[in-house]
């Protein structure tokens, strides 16, 4: 996977730290010109469509066009609605549930191929096994799970067969269990990859000291190797509450329809050609995103860790 | 139209003047002036899956010699597709209730009914609204309500034949719910079934906003709960009413799933996660070719319908104009009207499409006799063996019973936040 890569590079290039402090201390016009090609960039095709969907929130639309106004209408309607508190909220949970299970999962991954395996070409390869399932697309991989969860799926057959349960279960498949399987499986290895990294750059003799000094193995992992993992661990929590937060795609085809996301309230919208009221949504949701990220910085300082 | 479309526009009209000059000693039909030049032309149409159908672009390149490139999407995506992008296509292939919406757009424009060859032979529903001179006219966006304008670029619907179709009409159909007898075991009469807690965890009801609320309202009308004046067009007030009745539902855990496209629909079906569900017949017949027991159960509340059909882009003119008409007239000479009704819609214009039929298939599919012999779709899989009867019975039995048409109210805009509020409830 590409961030893993980035990131393993990354690494090695922020090795020699005291070039990269001189470089910033010393701004002058070759920086500014050098920083200007991606400030272009950004500026095009990050701050300039943010702002249009800004300015498209007040407008108003209908059966056919949108209409330029300023309306506070669109913004009305989604917090005059119970529907919207309900639909944040789930949204919400389905990112903290998620980024439980993913956290979970990712950690141990990550710790059993950071400090058990030995060999470095061992750790790399098992590092890659994990990356094998995103050579196909994340739609596929979601899909596949629907003829496995269904009615008179793999799994209920295989249950039933075994006598453990008497009926098909029902809650398998189009509920919010399959919407979480989905995400989960889905998006561990934006834990896996950035906990990796951070717990490969902890320095082995801190944790042979820790030994030395009487700590036993759970307090060596709570009270060194979690610490110094914190912005990996931070990184993949972004990296997994942003994807969850904006999904629609999963919610809509695990849940079948039933369940609702903010993502899915959006594209809901965009479908019945209410693109002012989409675009209040999405800057609502985009403002809650990054008050969550703003949060979650406060409490590690990735700059600096990295 | 496109930089490069145009490009080759020019082209085209260079050479049709040379072959004009050639021709114009000859006898050749007019049509024939231009045909050796029309191979260039590209006409794109889009429209949902039902009739955007690869067979149909091959016959064109056989038939008539120009490509036709088609785009399938969801209703939904169609709806703005014509409002909102009028550059990106030529041909619109839209049902009558999102020709209400967009027409206003101003992007389609309007066709001169005396170039269409079977005008005449069109059924009555889409000129006065009438099957036959004594038919009721059912409820909701009726296709002859939306079907006529004033002029070429009209704006306003008129309620006559006016010589301006918005909207050549191509195929229609008589929906009702759509059923696995096998694993339901009893007779179903009524559109209230579907909220029947008997079927708790596996029904299901389609997700897009105009057609749903019409089969809400069946149901909520067969239950008994309300008679709407005009199902077609509610208030708020029935708008609210008839969604809370199914929200009520919905977290109960009445339905499985909710669907938007056809393949979700027969997924649905043929996996045996549901077993009563908002249907289109293809979707039956799919289900159907796997094998699978389904039944298109006519109710007694009758039928929703809809129809279907093309409209040409107000940026088109001259010869691709020409070429549009020309692809409208063949398309209601029957070799497309035959091949979707042996899906099971209906041609605009049956009698033409009655030659391209066999006795057998006629008989099955239009008359409602049973069938002398296996009736297959046309990809070829069997549907229904020697003896069978379709499900509902001839044309006159199904289009004679349509209680409603799929519909845009007055009132769509709350309606449609209101059906999000549904759907995220």
């Amino acid at each position: 996977m590409n961030p893993s890569a980035a990131r393993l590079s990354s690494r090695r290039r922020a090795a020699p730290f005291p070039e990269s402090v001189a470089m910033q201390s010393r701004p002058n016009l070759a920086g500014w010109l050098m920083v200007s090609p991606l400030a272009l960039v950004l500026a095009v095709f990050l701050v300039a469509p943010i702002v249009l969907i800004a300015v498209v929130s007040f407008w108003t639309a209908t059966e056919f066009s949108i209409v330029p106004a300023f309306s506070w209408e669109n913004y009305d309607f989604l917090f005059g609605s119970s529907v919207t508190y309900r639909v944040f909220l789930n949204t919400f949970k389905y990112a903290a549930i998620v980024w439980a299970l993913t956290f979970l999962i990712g950690f141990t991954v990550a710790y059993y191929l950071a400090f058990h395996i030995r060999t470095q070409t061992w750790q790399i390869a098992l590092f890659l096994l994990c990356t094998i399932p995103f050579w196909t697309s994340n739609i596929i991989r979601m899909i596949s799970w629907i003829p496995f969860l269904g009615r008179n799926g793999i799994a209920n057959s295989a249950l039933l067969s075994w006598g453990v349960i008497d009926a098909p279960l029902e809650w398998l498949l189009f509920s919010d269990f399959a919407v979480i399987l989905a995400f989960v499986h889905l998006y561990t290895l934006f834990m896996v990859v950035p906990i990796f990294n951070t717990m490969m750059r902890i320095d082995k003799p801190l944790i042979e000291a820790a030994r030395d000094a009487g700590a036993s193995g759970p307090q060596i992992l709570w009270n060194v190797i979690l610490p110094l993992t914190k912005p990996g661990i931070m990184i993949g929590t972004i990296f997994v509450v942003t994807l969850v937060m904006g999904d629609f795609i999963t919610v809509r085809f695990m849940s079948g329809s039933q369940s609702a996301n903010v993502g899915r309230l959006i594209s809901n919208d965009i479908a019945l050609l209410q693109y002012p009221s989409a675009s209040a949504t999405a800057i609502v949701l985009l403002a809650t995103v990054l008050l969550t990220i703003g949060i979650l910085l406060r409490f590690v300082d990735i700059r600096k860790e990295l | 139209m496109t930089d490069t479309t145009k490009l080759s526009r020019r082209s085209v009209l260079k050479g049709a003047t040379a072959t004009a000059a050639f021709a114009a000693g000859s006898t050749l039909g007019a049509p024939m002036i231009w045909a050796q030049n029309i191979k260039d032309i590209t006409l794109r149409q889009f429209g949902t899956g039902v009739s955007n159908l690869n067979e149909v672009a091959q016959k064109v390149k056989e038939d008539l010699g120009f490509t036709l490139e088609m785009t399938a999407l969801d209703t939904d995506s169609v709806t703005q597709r014509a409002a909102t992008q009028p550059n990106s296509f030529d041909i619109a292939d839209i049902e009558y209730f999102i020709c209400k919406k967009v027409w206003a757009a101003g992007n389609l424009q309007a066709m001169d009914t005396t170039k269409l060859e079977n005008y005449d032979k069109i059924v009555g529903i889409f000129k006065t609204g009438k099957l036959n001179d004594d038919s009721v006219i059912a409820q909701g966006t009726a296709p002859h309500t939306v079907g006529f304008t004033t002029g070429q670029h009209g704006t306003e619907f008129v309620q006559e034949e006016s010589g301006w179709m918005t909207l050549i009409p191509t195929i229609y159909n008589a929906d009702t719910l759509g059923i696995r007898p096998d694993l339901i075991g009893r007779p179903i009469k009524n559109w209230s079934e579907l909220l029947n807690p008997e079927f708790k965890g596996k029904a299901s009801i389609l997700d897009i906003s105009s057609i749903g609320i019409m089969d809400m309202a069946m149901v909520v009308e067969s239950m008994g709960e309300y008679t709407y004046p005009d199902k077609g067009n509610m208030t708020r007030d029935e708008i609210d009413m008839t969604l809370a009745l199914f929200t009520e539902a919905k977290k109960n855990g009445q339905f499985r799933a909710f669907w938007k496209s056809f393949d979700e629909s027969v997924n649905l079906m043929a996996s045996g996660e549901v077993v009563i569900q908002s249907m289109w017949s293809p979707a039956i017949t799919a289900v159907k070719s796997r094998g699978i027991d389904c039944v298109y159960q006519p109710l007694e509340e009758g039928y929703r319908s809809w129809g279907g059909g093309l409209g040409i882009s107000n940026a088109l003119s001259g010869i691709e104009l020409d070429a549009a008409y020309e692809y409208i007239n063949w398309y209601l000479s029957g070799w497309v009207g035959g091949f979707l009704m042996r899906q099971g819609y209906y041609s605009a214009v049956p009698e033409t499409s009655k030659a391209f039929m066999s006795d057998n298939e006629w008989g099955y599919w239009f008359e409602g006799k049973p069938a002398t012999d296996v009736i297959t779709s046309p990809q070829g899989d069997p549907l229904a063996q020697a003896g069978d009867l379709r499900d509902g019975g001839s044309f006159e039995e199904r289009m004679g019973s349509v209680a409603c048409w799929n519909s845009v109210m007055d009132e769509n805009q709350y309606m449609v936040r209101k059906w999000n509020e549904f759907i995220a409830a």
